[in-house]
């Protein structure tokens, strides 16, 4: 092994993005906690939280800046740091979503509590399960697991879909409850956009790992413009 | 016009030292194509059997196909045929040091028989001005040697010297690895320009240069070669789990 310490800093910069993610994972399950028992203390956590996140985002990408200008990495390595640089802002924007579940719990509080008829936890434990999910995929570089978190996404499409359509009945026949319907909407709208980033998080694994890019389904036209446009040669008798 | 290169189960051995071995590759024309892989991985073996260069040491010996645009440069035409139509441009800038730049230039013309001073004039001219060159040197073509330019300038004086007589082909053997960024630039620039006219093949040890300047990398390791595909595959996402060590810098 050479390149020890370009080694170093990629491990460091993975276990930094590692530490990001799981705060903002957290604040994702404190914020729909925050939502259930109606308590703003918890709020002020996520929020705290997401300004750790995003002063953690900076440093990442300051890191991610300097391998690339002082290590010029190449291959798999500069698909990893570009994976990183992407994953971070994904995850960046997931404790973004956590903080517009956390104001709109706030929101709420000005108004009677009301139970809204769609399962608000369960579609945060399908989201929050997807980042984790992703987020194991990228320690163990392994794209089939991060491959079956794209396939998790449109449960929590058709959960989201159901919860609109449930809550915007809600307040055709209740429009006294108009504005906990829209907030428990906003919440379910947050959730979704969660399962979106973790898919993205997803996505750039796969990238990193086996350099295809499978995203908005150009996995499979991309690895056949590759072969047919790359040229490359049989090498015969190099194994 | 460059011409596309051919080259099938090349070998090659220096005494017992079987330096290349069984390497197969076609370069297409009028693109650059760099060769890159560790010292003594047979690169720069590689690229003087492409224009018979190696064969000038005696304990050489070089068996299977080249053909340069069709001909194979082993049979079919002469060694001095070969290097007329196949340049060549070394790491060190080696413009013979008591001619004056002009004389440097039209050295491989007058050794082919052309003394007609005003297509001599011309000749030089357009290679200067190929070789980015001209601007630089114009007023002082004949009272300055080519050993009084800087290490850059010589190199381009090297290029112009190449070009005069006329090439399909430009082989260069790390061009500017002796030199400092600007001129480096220079030399990648020019490369860019020339490989509309002629086809090139680079041999390199910064990838950066090769990925900046090639259409096509072959990775050469222990006179093998393992890996030939577009400079972007190989630098992004390459075939070979051996590719990528080398280019991550993993080797070791």
């Amino acid at each position: 092994m050479t390149r020890i310490r370009f080694q170093r800093n990629l491990d460091d910069l993975k276990e930094k993005l590692l530490v990001m993610a799981g705060m903002a994972e957290q604040s994702i399950q404190r914020a729909v906690e925050a939502y259930r028992v109606r308590d703003l203390s918890i709020c002020d956590l996520v929020d705290r939280g997401e300004m750790a996140i995003n002063r953690l985002e900076r440093e990442i990408d300051q890191m991610a800046l300097d391998l690339l200008a002082m290590e010029q990495p190449m291959a798999i390595d500069l698909r990893f740091i570009l994976a990183v640089i992407k994953i971070n802002a994904d995850v960046e924007r997931v404790g973004d979503s956590a903080r517009s579940i956390s104001d709109r719990v706030r929101a709420l509080q000005d108004f009677p509590a009301a139970e809204m008829p769609i399962d608000i936890p369960r579609i945060a434990n399908l989201a929050s399960g997807m980042v984790r999910r992703a987020l194991q995929a990228f320690i163990e570089g392994d794209a089939d697991m991060a491959e079956s978190v794209l396939k998790m996404d449109d449960s929590v499409d058709k959960l989201n879909g159901s919860a609109h359509t449930t809550l915007l009945n809600l307040m055709k026949a209740q429009p006294v409850l108009a504005p906990q319907a829209l907030n428990a909407l906003m919440i379910s709208r947050a959730l979704e956009r969660v399962a979106d980033h973790a898919t993205n998080i997803a996505e750039d694994v796969i990238f990193w790992v086996r350099g295809a890019d499978v995203r908005h389904h150009m996995g499979a036209t991309a690895a056949r413009v590759n072969s047919h446009a790359a040229g490359g040669q049989t090498v015969p008798g190099s194994q | 016009m460059g011409v596309s290169i051919e080259v099938t189960g090349l070998n090659a051995w220096y005494g017992a030292n079987h330096t290349l071995q069984d390497i197969t590759l076609h370069i297409p024309a009028n693109e650059a194509t760099a060769l890159i892989g560790p010292s003594g991985c047979g690169k720069s073996t590689f690229v003087r059997c492409l224009n018979r260069m190696h064969e000038t040491n005696p304990i050489a010996k070089v068996t299977g196909d080249v053909k340069v645009g069709g001909m194979d440069i082993y049979s079919e035409i002469s060694a001095v045929e070969v290097r007329r139509r196949i340049g060549m441009v070394f790491q060190r800038p080696n413009p013979f040091p008591t001619m004056s730049i002009y004389d440097n230039v039209a050295s491989g013309l007058r050794l082919n028989g052309f003394r007609n001073r005003r297509v001599l004039d011309e000749v030089v001219e357009r290679s200067l001005k190929h070789a980015a060159l001209w601007d630089e040197v114009k007023d002082d073509l004949k009272k300055k040697s080519g050993a009084s330019l800087s290490g850059g300038q010589q190199q381009r004086l090297c290029i112009a010297r190449a070009l005069a007589v006329d090439p399909e082909v430009l082989l260069m053997d790390e061009p500017a690895s002796a030199l400092d960024p600007v001129s480096t630039a220079k030399i990648e620039d020019l490369i860019f320009q020339l490989k509309s006219q002629y086809t090139i093949v680079i041999v390199t040890h910064n990838m950066q240069q090769a990925a900046r300047v090639a259409e096509r990398t072959g990775f050469f390791l222990n006179g093998k070669l393992v890996e030939f595909d577009t400079t972007h595959k190989i630098f992004t996402n390459p075939g070979d789990k051996r590719t990528e060590d080398y280019i991550t810098g993993r080797f070791g």
